[in-house]
C-alpha cells in the first residue's frame, strides 16, 4: 500500500491500556508442580476430599501426556516447573462477605479496568464475579440472584457449598484427561465462576466474570462451569486483561457448559490479555479448552468471542449437540497484530437428529500476525437431518502477516448437510482512499472497514460489549497500515 | 478557488499529466472532456490526493492554500469532494454510519458540533427525496450490492449531504440510462450556487445537455488543447475528438 511513512508514524501504537500493575501483597505457593503443591492448593481452598482426589488423578494423567504440537503456533518450550501455580492477594481471615470488606486497592483496580464493582452493583444490570490471579475477590448481585434460585459464585465456594452439583457436572464435558492443557488445569485450577440456573428460570441479568492476572511469574488456571437446567436461559460474559511484563505468562483455563432440555446458554468473551510488544516480547500464552454440551432436546449453546489479546491463542470453543433439535453457534473475531499468533476455531459434533450449527469466523491479521482458523464439523451416523453452515473470512492488512484455514468436515449420515464458505481479502487502497476522500482519517478508515468486516459477529454480542469490542479493535489495529 | 499551474503527474513510470493549466472560480461549472486515456480521471484523482499518482511538477492552489501539501482527508474536510467513477464497496458499514462520520469529520474541522443520528436523519431526508432514493438505502452497506446506477446516485447523494465547496465529478454519467442521468443532473444542478465550484469530467457531451457548463476544456495527451464555452461541447460531439488531436499534434 502506498501510504507515506508520516501517516504510519502518526498511527504509532498507543500503549496497551490495561498494562498497569497493582501493588498488593500477595500470597503465593513455591514455584513448580508436584503433588505437594496440589495438596497445598486444595487445602487453601478447604476443599472436600473428592476434589483433591480428582486433582491428583488429573495430575497423574498429565504427567503421561505430551504438549500438543499440531497447532500452527511457535513458541519456546514452557518450563512447567518454573511457574507459580497459585497467587492470591493477601487478606485477613475469610473471603470478604461484602464489597465493604474487599481491599480498596482491588476495588480501585477494577475501577481502573472499567469494571467498577460498586457501581455495577448499584446501577447496571450486570452481575460481576471478579477473579484476581488465583482467587475470586468479589461477586455482586448474589442475593438478588439467589432469590430466583440462581447460583452465581466463585468456583471455590461452589465446591464447598454445592458439592453435589460440582461433583455431578465437573469434567462431564471436558474430562480431566481431555488434553494436555485441560489436564494441567484440572490438577491445579484455582478459581473461576460457577453458575447454576434452575428449571424454567430466565436469568434476568447478564452474568459476567472479569479475569485479571496481576502477579508475576504466576499462571492463571481458572475453571468455569455453567449449568442451565431444563428451559432455563442465561447470558454470560467474560473479560480478561493482564499487566505488561517482558516474560510470558501461562493462562490455561477450562470452561464447561451444560444445557439441559430446552435450555439456552449464550457465552460471550472479549479476550484482551496483554499481547506482548511490537517485537514479540512478553504476552500471555492463552491455552484454553472451552466446550459445551447440548445435552437435552431443543437446547442451544452460542459462543461469541472477540480475541484481540495474548501473544499466543489456542482455543476452540466447541459444542456437542447430543439432544435432538439442539443448536450450536460459534461467532468469532480473532485479531493478530505485531508478533501475535492465534490458532482458534471450533468443533461442532452433531450426535442428535436435526441438530443445527452455525460457524462464522472472522480473522484479521496485521503486522507480522499469524491467524489460523481450525474447525471441525462432525456429523455422526445418528445425526439425521443435521445441518451446518460455516463461513470463514480472513482480512489481511499489510504483506508480512498470514491467514490460514484448516476446516475438517466429517459426514457419516447421508441426510446431513454441510455448507462451507471461505474468503480472504486485503484492505484495499481503494477502500482507504474512498474513506479518506470523505474526510475520515486513515486510522478511522481502517477501524471502520475492519468493524464492517466483523459486523455479523459483533451483532451477536450484548450491546455494552459490542461497543467495547469495536473500540478495542480500533486500538489494537493502530499502526497496522503500511 | 482552484488554480492549477503547469501540473505534471505520473503513475509509476508513465507521465499522464503534462502541464495542466486551469482557473476555476466559485460559482462556475467547468467541464473537462477528452478521449479515453487523455488524463481526465487522473486529473480528478490527483486533485483529491490519490497516492498512486506522483505529482512531478507544477502547483495547485485551493482556497488560497497549497492543495498538494494537504492529505486527502484534509482536502475533503476543506470541502473538496470527488464523486468516484467507480464507487467503492465497504461491506458491513451502513451508508448512514459512513456518511455521518464523513459529515462530522468536516463539521469538527469547522468547529461545529457533531450531529447525532437523529439530527443527521432529519438533515438527509429531503436529499434522499431529491435523488429519488429509498430510505432503506441508508441502512444498506456502502455501495454493496448496488447497481451501477445506484452507486452513481449514491455519490451524488453523498455530495448533496456534504455540501462541498468544490465538487469534482469523475465520469458520473457513465453507465447511466437516460432517466438516472436526469436524476443525477437534477442533484448536481440543485447544488449549483455562487459559493460553489463544479468540475465535471466526462467523455460524452450528453451530460452537458442537463448540466450546462460555463466553460468546456478539452484534454488530450495530458494537456488542455482547447477551452471555450458550452458550444465547444457541441462542436466536439459533431466532429469527434480526432479533430482536436490532429490539431494538437500539428
Amino acid at each position: 500500500m502506498s501510504t507515506p511513512a508520516t501517516d504510519i508514524e502518526l498511527l504509532a501504537n498507543r500503549e496497551y491500556q490495561y498494562g498497569f500493575i497493582t501493588e498488593i501483597e500477595s500470597e503465593t505457593v513455591p514455584r513448580g508442580l508436584n503433588t505437594d503443591i496440589i495438596r497445598l492448593i486444595s487445602a487453601k481452598k478447604q476443599e472436600p476430599e473428592f476434589m483433591l482426589e480428582w486433582r491428583l488423578r488429573a495430575f497423574r494423567q498429565w504427567q503421561t501426556m505430551r504438549e500438543p504440537e499440531w497447532a500452527n503456533v511457535k513458541y519456546p518450550p514452557i518450563d512447567y516447573q518454573n511457574i507459580i501455580y497459585y497467587a492470591a492477594p493477601r487478606q485477613a481471615g475469610d473471603r470478604p462477605k461484602s464489597l465493604d470488606e474487599v481491599d480498596p486497592k482491588l476495588l480501585q483496580t477494577y475501577e481502573k479496568l472499567g469494571v467498577p464493582l460498586r457501581e455495577r452493583e448499584l446501577l447496571a444490570g450486570v452481575a460481576v464475579d471478579a477473579v484476581f490471579d488465583s482467587v475470586s475477590v468479589a461477586t455482586t448481585f448474589r442475593a438478588k440472584l439467589a432469590a430466583l434460585g440462581i447460583i452465581f459464585s466463585s468456583f471455590s465456594e461452589a465446591v464447598r457449598e454445592h458439592p453435589e452439583l460440582v461433583r455431578k457436572y465437573l469434567g462431564s464435558v471436558v474430562p480431566s484427561s481431555d488434553n494436555f492443557f485441560a489436564s494441567l488445569n484440572s490438577a491445579v485450577f484455582s478459581d473461576g465462576s460457577f453458575i447454576y440456573v434452575p428449571k424454567g428460570v430466565r436469568c434476568p441479568m447478564e452474568l459476567s466474570t472479569y479475569f485479571r492476572i496481576n502477579a508475576q511469574d504466576s499462571g492463571q488456571f481458572e475453571r468455569t462451569l455453567i449449568i442451565a437446567d431444563e428451559g432455563a436461559y442465561v447470558s454470560y460474559l467474560e473479560g480478561c486483561t493482564a499487566p505488561k511484563r517482558d516474560n510470558n505468562q501461562l493462562h490455561a483455563a477450562v470452561v464447561e457448559l451444560v444445557a439441559l432440555e430446552g435450555a439456552t446458554i449464550k457465552y460471550s468473551t472479549v479476550q484482551n490479555w496483554y499481547p506482548g510488544d511490537a517485537e514479540g516480547r512478553g504476552g500471555i500464552y492463552n491455552f484454553v479448552t472451552k466446550r459445551g454440551k447440548c445435552a437435552g432436546r431443543g437446547s442451544k449453546i452460542s459462543w461469541t468471542q472477540v480475541e484481540t489479546g495474548s501473544s499466543i491463542t489456542w482455543k476452540y470453543p466447541s459444542c456437542i449437540l447430543q439432544g435432538d433439535d439442539s443448536v450450536g453457534e460459534f461467532y468469532s473475531v480473532a485479531l493478530t497484530h505485531h508478533r501475535q499468533q492465534a490458532d482458534t476455531g471450533t468443533k461442532m459434533i452433531h450426535i442428535g437428529r436435526n441438530t443445527r450449527s452455525t460457524i462464522v469466523s472472522k480473522g484479521i491479521s496485521a503486522g507480522h500476525g499469524q491467524n489460523t482458523y481450525r474447525g471441525m464439523v462432525k456429523m455422526l451416523p445418528g445425526a439425521a437431518g443435521a445441518r451446518n453452515y460455516s463461513q470463514c473470512d480472513s482480512l489481511l492488512l499489510g504483506d508480512q502477516c498470514g491467514a490460514h484455514t484448516f476446516p475438517v468436515l466429517e459426514v457419516r449420515n447421508p441426510t446431513a448437510r454441510v455448507e462451507h464458505e471461505a474468503s480472504t481479502s486485503r484492505i484495499g487502497e481503494d477502500q482507504l482512499f474512498y474513506c479518506r476522500q470523505r474526510g475520515l482519517s486513515m486510522e478511522d478508515a481502517v477501524s471502520m472497514i475492519v468493524n464492517g468486516f466483523c459486523k455479523t459477529v459483533f451483532r451477536e454480542l450484548p450491546m455494552e460489549f459490542a461497543v467495547e469490542a469495536q473500540k478495542l479493535l480500533g486500538v489494537s489495529l493502530e499502526g497496522s497500515v503500511g | 478557488m482552484l488554480e492549477i499551474d503547469n501540473l505534471h503527474a505520473r503513475a509509476e513510470e508513465r507521465e499522464i499529466l503534462r502541464g495542466i493549466n486551469l482557473r476555476l472560480k466559485a460559482g462556475e461549472v467547468h467541464a473537462i472532456m477528452g478521449p479515453n486515456g487523455s488524463g481526465k480521471s487522473t486529473l480528478a484523482q490527483v486533485l483529491a490526493g490519490r497516492e498512486t499518482y506522483t505529482v512531478t511538477g507544477g502547483s495547485v492552489r485551493y482556497l488560497g492554500r497549497d492543495l498538494l501539501e494537504m492529505k486527502p482527508e484534509e482536502r475533503a474536510r476543506e470541502g473538496l469532494f470527488l464523486a468516484f467513477q467507480y464507487p467503492v464497496e465497504i461491506p458491513g458499514v451502513s451508508n448512514m454510519y459512513f456518511l455521518r462520520a464523513a459529515l462530522n469529520a468536516a463539521r469538527k474541522q469547522q468547529g461545529l458540533e457533531e450531529l447525532d443520528a437523529a439530527d443527521f436523519l432529519t438533515r438527509v431526508r429531503d436529499k434522499i427525496r431529491l435523488l429519488g432514493m429509498e430510505d432503506s438505502l441508508l441502512q444498506r452497506s456502502v455501495n454493496e450490492g448496488f447497481s451501477g446506477g445506484e452507486k452513481k446516485r449514491n455519490e451524488i447523494f453523498q455530495m448533496a449531504v456534504l455540501e462541498p465547496k468544490l465538487a469534482v465529478l469523475d465520469e458520473t454519467d457513465s453507465g447511466l440510462d437516460i432517466d438516472a442521468l436526469k436524476v443525477v443532473a437534477q442533484g448536481v444542478n440543485a447544488l449549483r450556487g455562487r459559493e460553489r465550484g463544479i468540475l465535471l469530467v466526462t467523455h460524452y457531451q450528453r451530460l452537458l445537455n442537463y448540466i450546462i457548463p460555463d466553460f468546456v476544456h478539452v484534454l488530450s495527451n495530458g494537456r488542455i488543447v482547447r477551452s471555450g464555452g458550452k458550444e465547444l461541447a457541441l462542436e466536439l460531439e459533431e466532429k469527434g475528438y480526432g479533430w482536436l488531436e490532429t490539431a494538437a499534434v500539428a
